[in-house]
């Protein structure tokens, strides 16, 4: 059940603390999303690409977890091109559609920053064992310790749910309405499965809950930590280094004169 | 650390939004160190009585109380970590994703040192017998062994008092008799008072020294030491459905054992290899292979062996569901009625008339509404017009006796009524072969008589049934022949299986040696 | 957790109208629940955000029109807000299905996170103001616009969007708002009340009003 709970191998990467990780990808993607220009992504992007030998990931893990970025580049920046804000010259033009200059550069620009925000958060969080993750925001952040696991006790239900898909979808193909029909059926078959897993769900979930309470769960007595979430040099350079990445990428953009501030 | 001492002077609960209490006027008094075990038939309260004593029913939000409650002389809900409560439903009980951190996380929420908690998770561990290393994933846990994670967990916190709600109901033999001797064990070392809940009395009896039967009525019907109240009680208690060892379930009368002369060949199974495709792979990875089947119309052909060596895929693939993973699995003409040989190719309402799968757990079956709609799924995919399909559903309905519940919506129903429903639904559809995927799990003795009696008629009609089970009266009562899958010889090897007559006549399973015989001879 | 011994031997009258103060402190099962919709919720996102590509590109004859698709990721607040009706409810479940789908990768990355916050806030804010008291199908509809006023704002000043013409924008801001109401709130108020049906909602004030006859909750515990 790859989805939710990843197989985390051994690595540097692994063994840092979670809250630093995400420190890191929140840093570049605030960096790069106050500005859509190519420089500061291309710059980000050049040195994710040197830090990548590090990532903690096998080659297939890596390109299977960062599909959705590279399936949805392409098309945002086939969506610029054609309807982006025109500028320069005009290269095409048909009815809404304008290619121009100005438009082909934006759509680079949109393209890189997509790229450049999505592959670190994936890479990072894709070697973060959930648990851990929730240790780091309670012990580390001190965020609310009930809302911290029963987030975690939830994303544990829901790993199970993918396995329950399949066989909901057996059981419809037992009924008699597993296949056949054109997009409204599916459509309406697709609606069925997902209520009935939430329903499943639900119901998981209240009796979890009360599993949960006869343990202790939920009183206002402060618990204590299992295990140790602790935030020390290591995690801190790596908090440095993602900083250190968005510095640079907005510096070499504001240098070169691409920098332009979204909200101004 | 003692046991917990447990009185209650006229207690009751109402659960909010219902007009009558679960429970009403008891009075109780449990000394510490008793092991109690508490009967009933359903509705009776004891699931209420349970959550209570844990603590957990809730608050002015969820309910009415009466009367008075105690454990150690206080509320329960104010002795957290005192009590453990140990459920039914294995999935539903996992809080973390790494065995020792689930079994951590009650020592967690009473503020035990981390000093002190480690060393509680490994006697835990042990003493329930879960010899397993601490990040071992507890999705990869199968039931018996997660209901003894979750008794883990409660034990890391030194109760006082242990609750087990229908703890082994979902459980295999095998499983079962883990879970029993785990609490055993357990509960021997640390002296606390036990109460269990169950329907399988073999099971507790020489484990508990007194019986509680709780009246549905409100108050105590019976209440003394074990084999007392067994004798005294112990007619009444089977026919409410509780399994009584002394007071078995009557089997069925076949009218034609072993089928009939008019008996047809309806499914071959040769060589035949079964397996899922894992995520993102496309060949299937076979759990069990070289298997010699066939099925023939009037029998019953059980499915049995132990946990992990393919049942329940064999059984999909046989049923159409999934694709073979290898060999070969044709249908005869008297099955496929116009169709190819290849179940898994036909068209999901071509299945309907031929083959109709009942599952393990009904809630994955349940598509409509209402009840009533539900069983009338099947006859409008087969499209066979308003008129037809309610007489259809009416008779079925009336058949397996729920007229009462025909406006219900499925999910709120109780265990029991979920399962004749599954049935329903798929007899709506008069298929000529039916296959079950454990049919008797978690049944009282009232719901599986009744189940046994319906697969005997249908077998009268000249149904065939396939049915994958653990549950060796099942197979004695009505089986006429057996596959028994054995693990592969090597470590994740493939399951092979053997066919013998079960010779459900002769009223014993006697398995026959393990030569492979390429089909069943309705002896 | 402390409920009302009664000592006179009579219990209280069993009445669906007996008014007990309603209480805004999140319940375990309040936590877990809401945990369960919103990552769920989550997964649906994830998958919809896969989807997105090429839907959006199937609407990109007329740009700003994707904006239709915006809903996809705002019913989550909405749910759990009509779920468990305390005040929060729809942030923590928006969130944490923004978080799960960011944890399972989109291309989106952390920014995700940031508009879970924003959209949650935009269905918060529209229950806040009815005092977490009025949880009919108007509501439900505005809270679901409220989320799709906070996304277009978001996309049309942030995204790539906010590289197209201000006619595009205009476009987009109101498909999403639009989208918003119907998938959001219309859809989330059906799943309720579906939900409701089944008995699964039966520890919530929203499984008990609408819920199953008085004679299928009085089913025994399974």
């Amino acid at each position: 059940m790859s989805l939710m709970t990843p197989e985390i191998r051994p690595s540097a990467i692994a063994r840092v603390n979670p809250v630093a990780k995400l420190a890191v990808a929140l840093l570049i993607s605030c960096a790069l999303m106050l500005s859509i220009d190519w420089v500061s992504a291309a710059v980000a992007l050049a040195l994710e690409a040197v830090l990548l030998a590090w990532c903690g990931l096998s080659a297939r893990q890596f390109w299977l977890r960062t599909a959705p970025v590279w399936i949805a580049a392409p098309f945002a920046v086939l969506t610029t091109v054609l309807y982006g804000q025109d500028s320069g010259a005009v290269l095409f033009g048909a009815g809404f559609v304008s290619v121009t200059e100005g438009s082909v550069a934006l759509a680079l620009a949109i393209g890189l920053r997509i790229l450049a925000i999505g592959i670190p958060g994936i890479v990072l969080l894709a070697t973060t064992d959930p648990t851990d993750l929730g240790d780091g925001l309670a012990q580390v952040l001190r965020l609310p310790a009930r809302f911290v696991l029963g987030a975690l006790a939830g994303l544990r239900l829901v790993g199970m749910f993918i396995d329950d898909w399949h066989s909901l979808a057996l059981a419809r193909r037992a009924r008699g309405v597993g296949d056949g029909g054109g997009l409204r059926s599916r459509a309406r078959r697709f609606g069925g499965l997902a209520f009935a897993l939430l329903v499943l769900s639900v119901r998981r979930g209240s009796k979890l809950a009360t599993a949960m309470e006869a343990r202790g769960f939920g009183s206002d007595i402060p618990r204590t930590w299992a295990r140790e979430s602790v935030f020390g040099l290591r995690d801190g350079l790596v908090v440095a280094i993602g900083a250190g990445i968005a510095a640079t990428a907005i510096t070499v953009a504001v240098l070169a004169g691409t920098w332009h501030f979204v909200l101004a | 650390m003692t046991g917990a001492r447990v009185t209650a002077s006229g207690w009751g609960w109402r659960h909010a939004g219902r007009s009558r209490p679960a429970v009403s006027g008891l009075d109780l008094d449990i000394r510490p160190g008793e092991r109690v075990l508490v009967l009933g038939p359903s509705g009776a309260g004891k699931s209420t009585l349970m959550h209570a004593l844990a603590g957990v029913l809730g608050d002015d939000e969820d309910g009415d109380e009466t009367g008075e409650l105690l454990v150690d002389g206080r509320r329960p809900s104010a002795s957290r970590g005192r009590v453990g409560l140990v459920l039914q439903d294995p999935d539903s009980q996992v809080v973390l994703a790494r065995v020792g951190d689930d079994v951590a996380f009650g020592c967690e929420n009473l503020a035990v040192p981390r000093a002190e908690i480690w060393p509680r998770v490994g006697q835990a561990l042990a003493d329930v017998g879960l010899d397993l290393p601490l990040r071992h994933p507890t999705s990869a846990l199968s039931g018996g062994q997660k209901q003894r994670l979750a008794l883990a967990g409660v034990l890391a916190m030194r109760p006082g008092l242990v609750l087990l709600d229908e703890p082994t109901a979902n459980l295999d033999p095998e499983g079962v008799v883990e879970v029993r001797d785990a609490v055993l064990r357990s509960v021997e070392a640390s002296g606390a008072t036990l109460i269990v809940i169950e329907h399988r009395v073999a099971v507790w009896q020489h484990v508990v020294d007194r019986v509680i039967v709780l009246d549905p009525a409100g108050g105590i019907l019976a209440d003394g030491p074990t084999d007392l109240v067994l004798s005294a009680e112990g007619e009444r208690l089977a026919a409410a459905g509780v399994w009584i060892p002394r007071f078995p379930p009557a089997p069925p009368e076949r009218k034609h054992p072993s089928g009939t002369s008019a008996a047809e060949a309806l499914l071959r199974a040769e060589g035949l290899s079964v397996g899922r495709v894992p995520f993102a792979r496309k060949r299937a990875v076979a759990v069990a292979g070289d298997l010699d089947l066939t099925l023939v119309s009037g029998t019953a052909t059980a499915i049995t062996g132990p946990n992990g060596t393919g049942k329940s895929t064999l059984a999909l693939t046989l049923a159409g569901l999934l694709t073979p993973a290898g060999g070969h699995l044709a249908a005869t003409d008297a099955l496929a009625a116009g169709l190819g040989p290849a179940p898994h190719r036909w068209r999901s309402r071509d299945l309907l008339e031929r083959i109709g799968t009942v599952f393990q757990d009904p809630e994955h079956q349940f598509l409509a509404g209402t009840v009533r709609n539900e069983l009338a799924i099947g006859p409008r995919a087969l499209g066979l017009g308003d008129a037809v399909s309610a007489e259809r559903v009416d008779a079925l309905l009336h058949r397996l006796r729920l007229d009462h519940l025909a406006d219900a919506n499925p999910f709120t129903l109780s265990g029991g009524e979920k399962r004749r429903l599954s049935v329903a639904t798929v007899l709506a559809t008069r298929p000529r072969l039916l296959v079950l995927d454990e049919p008797t799990f978690g049944q009282d003795s009232r719901t599986w008589a009744e189940l046994v009696r319906l697969l005997a008629e249908l077998l009268d009609d000249g149904t065939a049934v396939l049915a994958v089970t653990h549950d060796e009266q099942f197979v004695a009562a009505l089986a006429d022949a057996r596959l028994t899958l054995a693990p592969g010889d090597a470590i994740g090897g493939v399951s092979t299986g053997s066919v013998s007559s079960a010779g459900a006549s002769a009223g014993s399973v006697s398995p026959a040696g393990p030569r492979r015989r390429t089909g069943t001879e309705p002896s | 957790m402390h409920a009302s011994i009664n000592t006179l031997s009579s219990p209280t009258p069993p009445s669906s109208t007996s008014r007990k103060p309603r209480v805004l402190k999140w319940r375990v099962v309040d936590i877990v629940v809401a945990s369960v919709i919103g990552v769920a919720s989550g997964v649906i996102f994830w998958a919809w955000g896969l989807a997105w590509s090429p839907l959006s590109a199937l609407l990109a004859f007329t740009p700003g029109l994707e904006g239709l698709l915006a809903g996809g990721w705002l019913f989550a607040g909405v749910l759990g807000g009509l779920i468990i009706r305390k005040p929060g409810a729809a942030v923590y479940t928006e969130v944490i299905a923004a978080v799960v789908s960011m944890l399972i990768g989109t291309q989106w990355g952390f920014s995700t996170l940031i508009w879970g916050v924003v959209e949650g806030l935009g269905a918060e804010i529209v229950l806040a103001l009815f005092f977490y008291a009025n949880w009919r199908l108007g509501v439900a509809l505005l809270a679901g616009a409220g989320a799709g006023v906070a996304v277009g704002l978001l996309d049309t000043t942030f995204t790539s969007y906010a590289a197209l013409d201000v006619g595009y924008k205009a476009v987009y801001f109101v498909s999403a708002v639009v989208s918003g109401t119907v998938l959001a709130g219309l859809l989330s108020w059906l799943a309720v009340r579906g939900l409701a049906r089944t008995g699964a909602l039966s520890r919530f004030a929203a499984g008990r009003e609408s819920g199953p006859t008085d004679r299928a909750l009085n089913q025994p515990a399974q």
